[in-house]
This record gives C-alpha cells, sequence and structure tokens, in this order.
C-alpha cells in the first residue's frame, strides 16, 4: 500500500449499504438545510415571532447537523485525513449547538406553551366583553325606550290618552301581543278593565279586588310574572296555542291631596290599578330583566302623569263652580239692586203720595184755625192738626227707617252752633212742660265749644225725641238736660263694652244726659226700648203715640255719629236717664275778627282752572295793576283793570264774580268802594265778592275791611299758589279764612 | 356736525351767563322773589309779559322821578305829593320786585313825614341812582335773553329760582 495519510474506515465497505447510506445522508443534509431556510422565511413573514435567538440557535444547530451528514459522505470512501478533521470539527460544533439548544429549549418551551394559555384566555375574556357589550346596548335601548314613553305620557294631561299612550307605546316598545289596564270600581272592590291595546271596546269584565295574586302583585312595586290562566291574564279567547308569559305590575293611583312623595310606601289605603301584559305566544320570548324594569319605571310614570291629570281635572271643575257660583252671584246681586230701585221709586213714590194730603190736611186745618170757629170746633179742629202732625212725623220716620236701614242714609255735615241747638229744643219744649207742670233745667258744660260740625237737623231731632219722651212719661217733677264734652273716663260705658271712642283733634265727643223723675222703666224692658214698633209701656195716657220708631230712629241716627245712646233705670216710677254721646268735629280755630269761621276742610281738591272766571281788579298803581291782571289771566280769569275807585264802581255788574281792591294802605278809596258796591248790588246773589289786597294786614285793618262789608284781606305779595287758594276758598265757601 | 355742537356750546354758554348773571342780582339785592314770580305769569298767552311790566315801570319810574325832582324843585314844597308819588314808585317797584329800589323809597317816605328836604333831596338822588342801576342791569338781562332766544335756546327762569 502507498503509505497515504488517509483514513480506512474500520469496516469494508458494503456497497448496497452505503449506497443507501449515502443516498439517506444526502437526504438528511438536504432536509437539514432547507429547514432553516423554511424557518427564516416564514419568521420573515409573520411579524410577532419573539424568538429570534433561538431560532438562529436552531438554525444553526441544524445547519450543523446537515454539515455534519454532507461531510459524512465523503467518509464512506476513502478519505483524506483534512476530510476527517473537518467531520470532526463538524461534530464538535454539532454537539455544543445541540447542547446548548437543548439546554435553551427547556426555558422556553413552557414559554411557548403558555402562550397559547394567554391567547385562550384572551379570547374568554373578548367573548364576554361582547356579550356585556350587547346587555348595555339593549339597556340603552330601554333607557330609550322608557324616556320616549315618558315623553309620549307625559305630552298630554288628559287622563285617558294618558292611558291609552302608555298601553300603545308599551306594546309597541316590548311588542307584546296584549296590553290591559284594570282600574278599580268606586267602591274600590272590584278591578275593572278599563283600557286594552287590541280591544277596541273593552266589555266591563270585572274582577274581584281580593284574589291573593293581585295583593301579591300590588304589594310589591315591582312587576310580578303571574300565570296566564288567572283572571285578568284571560284577555283572549283560550287557543291551542301557548299563551306567552304574563306580567302584572301595579300603578299607584293618587288622590289629590297625596303629593308627597315620601309618603308612597306608607299609605296603606293607595288605590292601585292593575297593568298586565302578555308576551306573544308561541314566540318563546321570555321577560327579560330589563323588560321588567321598563315596565316598573313606566308604571311610575303613568301614575304621576295621572296625578297630573287629576289636579287638571280638579282646578277645572273648581273654575267651573267658581264661574257658576259668579254668574249666581251676579243674578242675586242685580236682583237686589232691581228690588233696592224699586223699594226707593216706591219710597219716592209714596213720599211725595203720602206728604201731599197730609199738607193738604195740615196747612187747611191751621187756616182753619185762624178763623172763627166755636170751641167745640176749635177743640175737634186742634184735634185733627194734632193727628195729621202726629202723623206727618211717623211717616217721615218711616221714611228716614227705611233709609237708615240700607245704609244709604248720609249725614249732612255743617257747623252750626251748639249752644243755639239747646236753646231752641228747650224752648220747644218748654210750653208742654210747663202745661204738665214739669220744671226743665239746661246745663251746658263750660269747655262745651260754640260751634261745631255735625248734622244739626238729625242732632236736633234726637235730642227732641230724647226730651220728648221725657216729658212724655213723667207726670211730675223735673227734667234735666245736661251736655258735656265726654272725656276719656266717661266714654266707656259697661253696657256698651264694644264701643271705643277715640276724642282727636279734631273731634270731641258730645254727651248729653236728659234725667227725668216719671214712670220709669223695667229693667228687663230696657233692650226692647229701640227695637222698631216694640212698646212696652202699657197705655196708661193718652199721648202714648211712642209708635215705637222714635227710639230706634233716635239709636240709628246716634250709630251714624260714631255714637252709642242707652236708657238706665232703676225700675218702675223711680224715673229713667238717657244718655247719648256723638261724635262732632271741632270748627276751625276761632280768630278775632269778624269775618266768620270757615271748617277746616281739606284742600286738595282747589279747582285749578278759574277759565272765564270775570274779575275786576282795582289799582291806582300801572305797574302793580299790570302784574295783578297779568296774575289772575295765568289762572285763567277774564280780568278787567280799573285804576280809580269811580272807575271800578261803574264797570263792575252781575257778570263779575270778584272784585280785588289794591291799596298798599287800605285809604278811603278803597273802603268808598266797598260801601258803594254793597250800594249798587243791594241782592247778596249780584254781588261779585270784595277782597282787598293790602301790604298791610294788622287788626285795624282787618276790621274796617270788616266793618265796610269786605269778603276777605290778603296781604301782599300774591304769588300764584296763594292767588289759587284765595279764589278756590271765595268760591267754594263764600268768605276768606284769613290768609298770611 | 361740528357747527350743531358749536352752537349747543355757544348756546350752553349764553345761558350760564345769563343764569349766573340773575343769580348775581338776587344775591346783591337788585332784585327779590316778586321778579321770579312774573316769570310763573309768562306762559304762551302773555309770551312777552315779563318784558312788558318792566317797561312799563321803566316808563312809570322816569315819570314819577322827574315828578319828584319838579316837585322838589318847588319854593313851596308839597310833601303829600311827594309822598303820594314815592308810595306809588314803592308800589311799582315791589311789584317787580326791584327791592333795593323799594328799599331807598322806604326810606325817601320816611323822611318825607320828618319833612326834611335836604334829606329827601339825598333820598331822591339814592333812588335815582338805584333805578338807573336796575335798569342797565335788566336792560342787559333782556338782551341776553334775546340772544339766547335767537340762539334757538329758551328761558326757564322759574325751575331754579324758586
Amino acid at each position: 500500500m502507498e503509505a497515504c495519510n488517509c483514513i480506512e474506515p474500520q469496516w469494508p465497505a458494503d456497497e448496497l449499504l452505503m449506497k443507501y447510506q449515502y443516498i439517506s445522508d444526502f437526504f438528511i443534509a438536504l432536509a437539514y438545510f432547507s429547514i432553516p431556510l423554511e424557518l427564516i422565511y416564514f419568521v420573515k413573514k409573520s411579524a410577532v415571532f419573539p424568538y429570534r435567538w433561538v431560532l438562529v440557535q436552531f438554525g444553526a444547530f441544524i445547519v450543523l447537523c446537515g454539515a455534519t451528514h454532507l461531510i459524512n459522505l465523503w467518509t464512506f470512501t476513502t478519505h483524506s485525513r483534512t476530510v476527517a478533521v473537518v467531520m470532526t470539527t463538524a461534530k464538535i460544533l454539532t454537539a455544543v449547538v445541540s447542547c446548548a439548544t437543548a439546554l435553551m429549549l427547556v426555558h422556553i418551551i413552557p414559554d411557548l406553551l403558555s402562550v397559547k394559555t394567554r391567547e385562550l384566555f384572551l379570547k374568554n375574556k373578548a367573548a364576554e366583553l361582547d356579550r356585556e357589550m350587547g346587555l348595555i346596548r339593549t339597556q340603552e335601548e330601554t333607557g330609550r325606550h322608557v324616556r320616549m314613553l315618558t315623553h309620549e305620557i307625559r305630552s298630554t294631561l288628559d287622563r285617558h290618552t294618558i292611558l291609552k299612550t302608555t298601553l300603545v307605546e308599551l306594546g309597541r316598545t316590548l311588542s307584546l301581543e296584549e296590553c290591559a289596564l284594570w282600574m278599580p270600581t268606586r267602591t274600590g272592590l272590584e278591578l275593572q278593565l278599563s283600557y286594552t291595546l287590541h280591544h277596541q271596546n273593552p266589555v266591563g269584565f270585572t274582577v274581584p279586588i281580593q284574589l291573593p295574586m293581585i295583593n301579591q302583585v300590588f304589594s310589591t312595586n315591582r312587576a310580578v310574572k303571574i300565570s296566564p290562566s288567572s283572571p285578568v291574564a284571560r284577555l283572549r279567547p283560550s287557543g291551542k296555542y301557548m299563551p306567552g308569559e304574563v306580567v302584572a305590575v301595579r300603578v299607584p293611583l293618587l288622590h289629590l291631596s297625596n303629593f308627597q312623595i315620601n309618603d308612597w310606601p306608607e299609605l296603606s289605603t293607595k288605590r292601585y290599578a292593575l297593568m298586565v301584559l302578555m308576551l306573544p305566544s308561541d314566540s318563546a320570548r321570555q321577560w327579560h330583566v330589563h323588560e321588567l324594569e321598563l315596565v316598573e319605571v313606566v308604571a311610575d310614570q303613568v301614575a304621576v302623569a295621572l296625578s297630573h291629570a287629576a289636579i287638571l281635572e280638579e282646578s277645572m271643575r273648581a273654575r267651573d263652580l267658581l264661574m257658576q257660583q259668579n254668574v249666581a252671584l251676579d243674578l242675586a246681586r242685580r236682583e237686589a239692586e232691581t228690588a233696592v230701585r224699586a223699594r226707593n221709586d216706591f219710597l219716592a213714590v209714596m213720599n211725595h203720595e203720602m206728604r201731599t194730603p197730609m199738607h193738604a190736611i195740615i196747612a187747611l186745618s191751621s187756616l182753619l184755625q185762624e178763623t172763627e170757629l166755636t170751641p167745640e170746633q176749635r177743640l175737634m179742629v186742634e184735634t185733627i192738626l194734632k193727628s195729621s202732625n202726629l202723623l206727618a212725623a211717623l211717616i217721615n220716620d218711616v221714611l228716614d227707617l227705611s233709609k237708615l236701614e240700607d245704609g244709604s242714609l248720609q249725614l249732612d255735615m255743617g257747623t252750626f252752633n251748639l249752644h243755639a241747638l239747646f236753646r231752641e229744643a228747650l224752648n220747644l219744649i218748654k210750653p208742654i212742660a210747663s202745661v204738665k207742670k214739669l220744671s226743665i233745667t239746661l246745663s251746658l258744660s263750660s269747655d262745651l265749644p260754640e260751634y261745631a260740625i255735625g248734622d244739626e237737623k238729625r242732632l236736633m231731632q234726637v235730642l227732641l225725641n230724647v226730651v220728648g219722651n221725657a216729658v212724655k212719661f213723667s207726670k211730675e217733677g223735673s227734667i234735666s238736660i245736661s251736655a258735656f264734652v265726654a272725656k276719656s273716663e266717661y266714654l266707656r260705658d259697661p253696657r256698651a263694652p264694644e264701643f271705643f271712642p277715640i276724642p282727636s283733634d279734631n273731634h270731641f265727643y258730645l254727651r248729653i244726659q236728659v234725667k227725668d223723675t216719671g214712670l220709669g222703666i223695667n229693667p228687663q224692658d230696657i233692650p226692647k226700648l229701640f227695637t222698631k214698633f216694640a212698646q212696652s209701656q202699657p197705655l196708661t195716657t193718652k199721648n202714648s203715640s211712642g209708635g215705637g220708631l222714635g227710639l230706634a230712629i233716635c239709636k240709628r241716627f246716634v250709630n251714624l255719629m260714631e255714637g252709642q245712646i242707652w236708657i238706665e233705670s232703676e225700675g218702675l216710677g223711680k224715673g229713667s236717664t238717657a244718655i247719648f254721646i256723638v261724635k262732632l268735629g271741632f270748627p276751625g280755630h276761632s280768630n278775632e275778627s269778624r269775618l266768620p269761621f270757615v271748617p277746616k276742610v281739606p284742600g286738595n281738591h282747589m279747582p285749578t282752572n278759574f277759565s272765564g272766571l270775570k274779575v275786576v281788579v282795582m289799582d291806582d298803581n300801572s305797574v302793580g295793576r299790570m302784574v295783578t291782571k297779568g296774575l289772575l289771566m295765568h289762572l285763567g280769569c277774564d280780568v278787567l283793570a280799573v285804576g280809580s275807585a269811580d272807575e271800578c264802581v261803574r264797570v263792575v255788574t252781575p257778570e263779575h264774580k270778584v272784585v280785588f281792591l289794591d291799596a298798599s294802605v287800605p285809604g278811603a278809596d278803597t273802603y268808598e268802594v266797598a260801601v258803594r258796591l254793597h250800594e249798587k248790588f243791594s241782592k247778596r246773589l249780584d254781588r261779585p265778592f270784595i277782597v282787598a289786597l293790602t301790604g298791610n294786614t294788622d287788626r285795624m285793618v282787618k276790621e274796617n275791611c270788616s266793618r265796610v262789608g269786605m269778603d276777605g284781606v290778603v296781604l301782599k305779595p300774591i304769588s300764584v299758589d296763594k292767588m289759587r287758594s284765595v279764589l278756590s276758598e271765595l268760591l267754594e265757601h263764600g268768605f276768606l279764612v284769613e290768609s298770611q | 356736525m361740528v357747527q350743531a355742537i358749536k352752537r349747543i356750546m355757544e348756546l350752553n354758554q349764553l345761558q350760564r351767563s345769563f343764569l349766573e348773571y340773575t343769580a348775581a342780582l338776587f344775591r346783591e339785592g337788585f332784585l327779590d322773589s316778586q321778579f321770579s314770580q312774573l316769570y310763573q305769569l309768562q306762559d304762551e298767552s302773555n309770551p312777552e309779559f315779563v318784558v312788558e311790566v318792566v317797561s312799563l315801570f321803566f316808563e312809570d319810574s322816569e315819570r314819577l322821578i322827574n315828578d319828584l325832582s319838579r316837585a322838589l324843585d318847588q319854593t313851596i314844597v308839597d310833601f303829600r305829593k311827594i309822598d303820594a308819588h314815592v308810595h306809588q314808585l314803592k308800589g311799582s317797584s315791589s311789584s317787580i320786585g326791584a327791592q333795593r329800589v323799594k328799599n331807598s323809597c322806604v326810606s325817601f317816605r320816611n323822611f318825607c313825614e320828618a319833612q326834611n328836604i335836604e334829606e329827601c333831596s339825598k333820598c331822591l338822588q339814592q333812588v335815582k341812582q338805584e333805578y338807573l342801576l336796575i335798569k342797565n342791569k335788566l336792560e342787559a338781562l333782556f338782551q341776553l335773553e334775546k340772544q339766547i332766544v335767537a340762539a334757538g335756546g329758551a328761558i326757564n327762569m322759574v325751575e331754579w329760582m324758586l
């Protein structure tokens, strides 16, 4: 053999076996080389493979294995040492890499496996989320339905529409087969089918309210599934098919007074209606939770809407009632007015009709008295006269009283002389009293004002009536009349506890007491005295013409004068005392001059337009004349200005209402004019007011002016306002209060 | 536009001067409230009332002052007549609110009563002086008023005077 550095295989080569080995090695190598290529190709394709390093290792391992097998191809035949070395190297490398790979795989394979489990987990999660999404969407749908339903329900205030709309909308939203509402009857013992979705005219089925199933539904505010065979659910003719599930919910019916939302669960006397909902039969649909919730919410809303409708109905009813009452009241008022008018007309007519013959009788009887008569005739005529006077008085009283009754009587307020009133009354009564040998005394307190403001005529009437009664019912003895200004202690009378008079600066209370020593009055009869037509006295005397109206009228008059009247007596035979208090006004404050008083009337209603009022101005100073004329013209007067006394007297006519005489010191001229004007116009009506304008209004001047008959004195300078008030006062009162 | 504003400013200026002038007259005692009363009486039916009255006053006063001068120049002085004249003058001046004239009339009358010729002459001079003063002032016032009216404004004395 040649000495070649080759290595001989250990076994002699078997040709066939070797051939197969050769081929296998070749294919192994091929496969081993192609696997990494494939790996690389697919890894490059996929983006998310996280283990590149492993791949590299694996690739290296495979490549080396392939290399090994490839190199093995050369070792079947004789091969050189180089080949053997290469082979060895390859094998060593392969061994290293494959061990490393094996080690690495120990870590990696669990990871790879867990990736799989994570994937599974995520898939589950995704499925769950999908489910939840589905649920949320359904809920949102439900919510939308509720809102829409609520909107529909609340958009009307008509009860019927509300309920119908509820059923319709519910039916639509939930695709119900049938929907019905059972309302409690008036008695509250039964439920009556009131509204259904598909039946056009619900026949009035009724179901007793005390069924256990119904109680169960009423006891909770949740929707309750009920059996399709229960009486409230038997709305459709039962067929062969399977009825769908039925749910019932209560609908609270609020009374008008139950508005406190907090009270809802507590009130046990609540009335409920029952809403029954049926799913379509044969559909195998089930009631879902969200659908039940929808139903409950809707039921609540319906309750609220119904209560609103109820309120509206109630208020409309109340308004109608009010209108009716108004109409009735109006009618009553018009009737009353008609009646009053008729009464007044009657009174007016009767007034005239009754008085005319009376006057005739009285007048003719008086005339007859003046003629020659025999004593008998005279007696008869006197009786006729007296009786007719009485009758006239009675007629007047009746007319007065009826006017007093309906409050249409008003006092004629005016200033009068109080002292004179008493004197006059005394004078009237004295003759009668002296005939009966009764003595009358009058005492007026010193603080009684001389003048007062009130209704003189009626006060006189009251006084005469009271004093007349005193005289009438006294056979002997004395009558004392006393009058004084009542102080607060005297004002309160235990008999009239509701009388609270309050004196003020403008008013005072006059208290008059008439005491007699006559027949007296039984204390029990005292209350009856002031009632109409009640006669407490037995008719012991001929002149018991008490008539019964006198005191009643007095009481009315006294009340009108914001006062009180009462009678005290200790009993029969012990005399009696009549006391009355009336409210009178103080006249204006007294002044030194003789210019007459004028009551303090509020001056807000001063006429400001004296247009066309004809006046004359006399002033010897041309400038002053022009100014005064301008002043009066500004106030709208028609002014004639003259410069001398003669001219003044000449031009004044009855048309002129005021003559202003200007003189800084009223000289002879001014007074002379006044005197001459008085002469020229003897009749008061024709004569204009005469007013002096002067720069000096001392006492002397005023007295002189007063003496010559002037109606007022005004101090210069005169402003527009002052002139205005001067004219107003002149025209209203006819004289001038002191103006400064 | 600018013109309009200028005019308004001028008007304001005039009105202010008028008011200040009048206020000064009141302050210095030349006029009293009676004068402002006269303005109250001026209205549409009587638009020139104040001017007319004041003109009348001027005429009257001049006549009276002349009469007074003549009367005092007489050898025998008729005090009663003088008193009458002064009384008239006092009346007129108080009617229009010429306060100072009125006051000088008052003192004149006192001296008249005393029948003191020298003092009366002195008083007459004073009255004359006061009269001339007030005449000038009122004339100036009316001039201003005319200017204001010409410039399109109006006088409303009453409001601020009273």
